[in-house]
């Protein structure tokens, strides 16, 4: 699903955010992404959704390659992305239901599926009684799962998350994380980035960890 | 499940199909169309503001443009006038000036020639100047018979009427013909002059409007960057983007030209009890016409253009610089 080969990003400014990076992650797997902050996490995930490309080397996602994408074919490559930011990144003029359906209205579906599928997405997340409330009314956690919502709402084959309970207490962030767990059972690709050691070790998922934009560590879980 | 999707090959959940996409896309412009009307009516005082300033660039040239061709149609009046007096030599009988009259009638360039008698020109004289008693003293007529040629004119062919002049000029019966079209030439000049300027000065106009319509564009592109933000992590294109600032431009362009509509109907209906009353003194029948259905609907047009390009320019350069982070 995802394959980096000897991937690295250098920023017009000279810094070395990724250097030499190879690795490879099967469809349907789950995995953390770990590491100091400024060790290239976010920017491993810029490569990954196309809001960065690699100075060198191959980014390969859902077979394919991301050098090779044109312009133009961003958006149409993204939608097959679910991405889920740590601000979450809502519109705070809009209500939840208008929030989650965004992604459908810009792929076309018809007004029908929209509401069937954007119902299904909050249900999943819990939050289908709060579809006409605005973001704004909506606890931390609540807004992170319309978040996580939004993303899902197009059945995406493959989920990022940008530290995803960096705001969240210990109880909240495992809640999201089951979310993951769940989807990552039925077969979506997910990665979530997080410095958050004490939430992974408990998990049993393969975690990569970054340091200085390297790849050093890339550890199954030991069951 | 039904038995046609059974034949079809297994489509993709992920994606809507090709007919919903296109109806989906259809009812997007529609919704996006009211939408951007929404969004405007939010800010009432300000949209009104923008639309103000399209509408008052946009009636300073219309206005004057439609006053134009109320001059023009009001010196075609007067053209119809002109006339070329000739004045026949008084030996020239009644029946040879009968002659000459149908002969010039047949002229081209000639619309119509009307003859007029030593005798009724000595009367109309007597009537009209009130030297009456001091002409019935005299013995004999001092007037000649005159034939009054109205000649074919327009802007373009002066040289035409300047031909026919010599030409009645010299006929062996001509004493004297006379033209007195020097004043409308002026005129002419003077409304060509005007004609231009409006002109540029629309033109300019036109690009204020193109400004004005792109700086607004740009900061609702400003005060909405979050939104194209989060627009572009989750797929949508630039055309989506684009969409509702398109149409926004749309309906500022839309609006500005019906106030500028209503800005110069109101004038030409404000100024044209005055204008009636002159044209009276002048003993000319004439009524101001406002804007026909045809300039209505090409300052509607121009100013619809005019707003979806000058958004079109501000979306195209500020939204490639929006990028996510």
């Amino acid at each position: 699903m995802i394959r980096f080969v000897n991937a690295s990003k250098r920023y017009s400014s000279g810094f070395d955010a990724l250097q030499n990076v190879s690795f490879h992650m099967e469809p349907g797997e789950m995995a953390f992404l770990t590491g100091h902050s400024g060790a290239g996490k976010s920017s491993l995930l810029k490569l990954i959704a196309l809001l960065e490309r690699s100075s060198r080397g191959q980014v390969i996602v859902n077979n394919q390659n991301l050098t090779k994408v044109p312009r133009r074919r961003i958006p149409y490559f993204r939608r097959n992305i679910g991405i889920i930011f740590q601000d979450h990144q809502l519109l705070f003029d809009r209500t939840v239901y208008d929030n989650v359906a965004l992604p459908l209205i810009i792929a076309g579906f018809s007004h029908k599926d929209i509401g069937k599928r954007v119902r299904a997405a909050l249900d999943k997340v819990g939050l289908l009684s709060k579809e006409k409330k605005y973001p704004i009314t909506l606890s931390g956690g609540e807004q992170q799962r319309v978040g996580i919502a939004r993303a899902v709402v197009n059945k995406p084959p493959l989920i990022l998350a940008d530290e995803p309970t960096g705001n969240l207490d210990p109880e909240l962030s495992a809640e999201i994380m089951g979310l993951f767990q769940d989807f990552s059972d039925v077969g979506v690709t997910v990665l979530v980035a997080t410095h958050d050691i004490a939430l992974i070790s408990e998990l049993p998922y393969r975690t990569l960890t970054l340091k200085d934009g390297k790849l050093v560590n890339d550890s199954q879980p030991s069951l | 499940m039904n038995s046609s999707s059974d034949t079809r090959k297994p489509k993709k959940l992920n994606r809507p199909g090709i007919t919903t996409l296109f109806r989906s896309y259809f009812l997007r412009h529609i919704q996006v169309f009211f939408y951007s009307l929404g969004q405007l009516s939010r800010a009432p005082v300000s949209t009104l503001m923008t639309c103000m300033v399209i509408g008052i660039a946009l009636a300073l040239p219309m206005g004057l443009h439609t006053l134009l061709n109320n001059a023009q149609q009001l010196s075609g009046g007067w053209e119809s006038t002109a006339q070329i007096s000739v004045f026949l030599h008084k030996k020239i009988t009644p029946s040879q000036a009968q002659n000459l009259k149908s002969d010039i009638q047949n002229w081209p360039d000639v619309i119509s020639v009307h003859y007029i008698s030593r005798e009724r020109a000595l009367k109309e004289f007597q009537a009209l100047s009130g030297f009456g008693d001091a002409l019935k003293a005299l013995n004999t007529n001092p007037l000649p018979s005159v034939l009054i040629v109205k000649p074919k004119l327009s802007k373009e062919n002066e040289q035409a009427t300047q031909k026919l002049l010599s030409k009645l000029r010299n006929l062996k019966q001509t004493d004297k013909a006379q033209l007195d079209m020097q004043w409308v030439r002026r005129l002419y000049a003077i409304m060509s002059i005007v004609e231009r300027g409006v002109l540029i000065l629309g033109f300019l106009l036109a690009l204020a409007v193109l400004l004005v319509v792109g700086n607004t564009i740009r900061l609702a592109i400003q005060n909405r960057r979050k939104e194209i933000v989060v627009m572009k992590l989750i797929g949508g294109t630039d055309g989506f983007i684009r969409r509702p600032f398109l149409y926004t431009g749309f309906w500022y362009g839309l609006f500005g030209g019906l106030i500028a509509w209503v800005l110069v109907s109101f004038t030409i209906l404000s100024i044209s009890a005055p204008i009636e009353k002159l044209t009276t003194l002048y003993q000319n029948q004439f009524e101001l016409s406002g804007m026909s259905f045809l300039t209505t609907l090409s300052l509607l047009s121009i100013s619809i253009i005019l707003g979806l390009v000058g958004s079109w320019f501000a979306v195209g350069r500020h939204l490639r610089e929006i990028e996510p982070q």
